[in-house]
């Protein structure tokens, strides 16, 4: 156990304060959790004073210590670039054919930094500020103020290595506001923004693999975690093409493997985004952090049918002059929009959130389309008896400032946009529905982005830290380049500097046992021989995450669905269908066991939303509302993280909290009213 | 609408290889050409039947893994991705071919699943910019003209797909090497290794077995992000002077 956790007394199961504790049966409660790393003092001061806390590694000694990155997206991809460079021996991992196509490339807004070059009052501090407040305050404020103020190196960073960012007639970088923020802070190439930083990325991951200090894996995916005496000491992976099982050891094990949305399996995730790197970490030892935790973005475009693989994002710009609105009458809901008078609809944002109208926060902005939609007054196709839709109207804007002002403006995203539905955006009405986007859940990390295992380091969307409740835009991609470049270099330096470690062989106890359970699952996938397909499974957990842990959950819909994934758990271990061999290509055989760790997450997922009995970011608890139905924290009982433990499967999990105290911010409820 | 689906179906790298049939019933308009695929996919593993091999990931037209040559085109009929690409482009009672990318240089894994590791191996011969983390100058220290910046981003929107390769007659790489070359020359940060990289991406590229260009034009009009062509003049103008100046 490493020394973050403190011996304290844990509480007495099922009591929360006096309270009736919704999740009391589903775990055990466990020790609270500190984070021993974050340095005391002014916030301002922190990161620099860990830094040169943290001890050194001379360079002869780098090359003999060697680091083992699960995942090449912003994070992954920075990290190794950065380790290798600094003479570390790395290895990095990734499922896709090419580091390039990691789904940090989907990024479409941009990336937020504190350089203040439009003197609009913007500051490390105000962004650090509006981050934890964005957060909901269920995010750490040291690591917080840290993002903040390593977001200006991340520009330089990039600029120098030939991102080619939006600019000013003098050459100088454009900023934009974004995400309802009041500065402008937003560095931005287009709507192509998360690609071109990766590219960046993958092109100093490339040229460090052609320096031979870092050696790529593609095709490869992470199956287990190897823990050897206590630490984190290496992986067992499978080649994707040859299905050869591998055994990589090293000194640290790096997981930048993202998230894990496709647990909902429609997602604006990539299709092979999977959580089992994580999982089998989680499972081995690892604390999984608030993972009830899950952005979901108001403007994606809508459901068309059954058959539908994952879900498309658009902008959320779009909502800057595009106007909301449903039938009022259900009885219009199939009507031609343009043949509903202007009584008969229902601008309901600007009704109901007169101040901020369309451009109330993402969360607000979703739960207010799921509830319109609930009540039937939804649009577009019914899709299994429900239409969710909400028109994204621009007749107004079209007709204020011209149909060439507005394609100027959005032009990319309404070609896009046509082609996806084949409706013309100009003429009708936009449909959008809210979707899944991104987790701020993840491995629970410490100041210096250590897991509970030693020696297992976790960055970027995997971790949990940085986010809170809620993700603003153009913080993702800002999280992922300050861990990758700027933060894990120092903090895993401190670590490796108790190198050399002691050499572990391939017939070490713990390697053997990692390498015979991977070995065993894929046997046991391939000879189930069953009725049903994975996808099949995949699609019944979605339908479940969904419906009740989605952007509204209650007791009764959280303890229903956590009954139905453990009937979906033991039906998929004794009736799913998987063909072919593991010596070739094998698809089914890689979602196999994807979606058996889905499963498992997604239970933890409803408990932890079970235990969490206040609304707070998207996170909406039928029984946490004020008066109007708005979210409503509860500081006194809730402010803290919930750090799972795993206990074993059909145990409870233990839950660890680790209390979230701010110094430099005082803790206010939201109005958007 | 009904299909009949040509397929490419080869079990790995070296067995042969064949095209087989399949039908396909109550295809939506609306899906997308992968969804359609996946679809099949659910029918052939209900009959026992190994389910086609394909490449894709972000479904969104951006990361550059899906890539099919459909009735000889890569990518299918319009300019865009195959997860793109949507089944209203095509008519009820139609016979599709699907294949891999043709190109010695990207050797199929399985099915529709080709090799496309030479085109990183070109990206590690050169197309970078060497700079060391921690070590940059402050971004507004080197300003860049707008146009050179709106230009560079145009043509460093490339995805990586490996259309460009798979449309040409000659398989070669030359659009997407001229991409990289052109994006990064037209910044101030380029310049100091512009010669020695594209001196160095073009070797490589011979090396992996990609094709000469002859200006023939088709892989511009299959690139779904519409690289334009004049980025292979430059590639080529980049070559001649890198080589007067003795590389």
């Amino acid at each position: 156990m490493p020394d973050t956790v403190t011996a304290a007394e844990a509480s007495p199961s099922g009591s929360l304060d006096g309270d009736y504790d919704d999740a009391a049966g589903y775990y055990t409660p466990g020790t609270p959790l500190v984070d021993g790393k974050a340095p005391e003092g002014p916030i301002a001061d922190r990161w620099q004073n860990r830094k040169f806390e943290a001890r050194l590694v001379n360079p002869a000694n780098r090359r003999k210590l060697s680091i083992i990155i699960v995942g090449t997206g912003l994070a992954g991809a920075s990290a190794a670039a950065t380790l290798g460079e600094a003479g570390y021996n790395v290895k990095t991992f990734c499922y896709q054919d090419s580091p390039r196509r990691a789904h940090s490339i989907a990024a479409q807004g941009g990336i937020n930094a504190a350089k203040n070059y439009k003197e609009d009052g913007d500051s490390v501090h105000r962004l650090f500020y509006d981050t934890v407040k964005g957060g909901d305050y269920r995010s750490r404020e040291s690591n917080v103020y840290r993002l903040a103020e390593v977001s200006t190196n991340i520009i330089d960073q990039c600029v120098a290595q030939g991102v080619p960012f939006a600019r000013e007639y003098g050459g100088l970088l454009d900023n934009r506001s974004f995400g309802g923020v009041q500065v402008s802070r937003t560095f931005y190439a287009r709507g192509q923004t998360g690609q071109q930083l990766l590219i960046g990325a993958y092109q100093a991951l490339e040229r460090q693999i052609a320096a031979g200090t870092v050696s790529m894996f593609t095709r490869h995916e992470m199956l287990e975690l190897i823990v050897a005496d206590g630490k984190a000491r290496g992986i067992i992976a499978r080649d994707m093409v040859t299905g050869e099982v591998q055994t990589h050891l090293a000194d640290v094990v790096v997981l930048a493997s993202g998230g894990y949305g496709n647990v909902f399996y429609l997602s604006t995730n990539a299709m092979g985004s999977n959580v089992t790197a994580a999982w089998r970490a989680h499972r081995k030892g690892a604390y999984m952090a608030n993972p009830c935790y899950t952005q979901i973005h108001p403007t994606c475009i809508p459901v068309s049918g059954s058959h539908q693989s994952k879900l498309t994002l658009m902008s959320e710009s779009l909502r800057n002059d595009g106007r909301i609105w449903v039938p009022k009458n259900q009885a219009d809901c199939d009507k031609d929009p343009r043949d509903i008078a202007e009584e008969d609809r229902d601008y309901y944002l600007e009704r109901i959130y007169p101040s901020f109208g369309n451009l109330v926060p993402r969360d607000i902005a979703s739960r207010a389309a799921k509830n319109v939609c609930d009540e039937g007054r939804g649009v577009g196709p019914e899709v299994d008896g429900v239409r969710r839709g909400v028109y994204l109207d621009f007749a107004d804007a079209i007709e204020r400032l011209g149909r060439d002002a507005v394609a100027n403006k959005y032009g990319n995203l309404f070609d896009m946009y046509a082609r996806i539905t084949g409706e013309d955006p100009y003429s009708v009405p936009m449909r959008i529905y809210p979707a899944v986007h991104y987790v701020m859940g993840g491995l629970w990390v410490d100041y210096d982005l250590q897991s509970t295992i030693p020696g297992l380091f976790v960055t970027g969307e995997a971790n949990f830290s940085d986010h809170g409740a809620n993700r603003l835009g153009a913080s993702a991609l800002m999280q992922g380049l300050a861990d990758g470049y700027f933060v894990l270099p120092h903090t895993i330096r401190d670590y490796l500097a108790d190198g050399p470690f002691e050499a572990i062989g391939e017939d070490h106890p713990a390697v053997v046992e990692a390498r015979t359970s991977v070995t065993e699952r894929i046997e046991h996938f391939l000879t189930v021989n069953g009725t049903r397909s994975v996808d099949s499974y995949h699609r019944e957990l979605g339908n479940i995450m969904w419906e009740y842990c989605g952007m509204e959950r209650t007791e009764t819909g959280l303890k229903k669905a956590i009954d139905l994934i453990r009937g979906l758990r033991d039906d998929f271990y004794r009736n799913v269908k998987v063909l072919g061999t593991n010596e070739s290509l094998n698809q089914s055989l890689e979602k196999a066991g994807r979606v058996a760790d889905f499963i498992e997450l997604g239970e933890l997922m409803c408990i932890d939303a079970l235990n969490r009995r206040e609304s707070c970011g998207g996170h909406f608890r039928g029984e946490s509302q004020t008066e109007d139905g708005e979210a409503l924290r509860h500081d006194d009982e809730f402010a803290y993280v919930s750090a799972w433990e795993w206990a074993g499967l059909d145990e409870r999990p233990v839950l660890h909290k680790e209390d979230l105290s701010y110094t430099a911010i005082e803790m206010k409820q939201r109005s958007y009213k | 609408m009904n299909l009949t689906l040509k397929i490419w179906r080869q079990p790995d790298a070296v067995s042969a290889g064949a095209m087989h049939t399949y039908q396909l019933a109550d295809v939506s308009p609306d899906m997308s050409f992968l969804e359609m695929l996946d679809v099949l996919n659910e029918q052939l593993n209900d009959q026992g039947e190994d389910p086609i091999a394909f490449d894709s990931d972000c479904r969104e037209g951006i990361c550059g893994m899906c890539g099919l040559m459909i009735n000889g085109d890569a990518h299918g009929p319009e300019v865009t991705t195959t997860c793109q690409l949507h089944m209203r482009s095509f008519t009820d009672g139609e016979t599709i071919t699907i294949e891999p990318w043709r190109s010695d240089a990207f050797p199929v894994i399985k099915d529709l699943v080709v090799d496309r590791g030479a085109f990183d191996r070109i990206i590690q011969a050169g197309g970078y910019v060497s700079v060391n983390t921690g070590s940059a100058p402050e971004a507004h220290s080197v300003p860049v003209p707008k146009d050179d910046a709106d230009r560079a981003f145009n043509v460093a929107t490339c995805i990586g797909c490996g259309a460009c390769v798979a449309a040409c007659p000659n398989g070669s790489a030359s659009l997407f090497m001229g991409a990289k070359v052109t994006h990064l020359g037209l910044l101030p940060q380029g310049q100091p290794e512009r010669d020695e990289r594209v001196v160095n991406m073009v070797a490589q590229h011979d090396h992996e077995g990609f094709g000469g260009c002859t200006n023939i034009g088709a892989c511009t009009a299959a690139c779904p992000k519409e690289i334009p062509l004049d980025v292979i003049s430059q590639l080529n103008k980049d070559l001649r002077i890198a080589i007067k100046h003795g590389h």
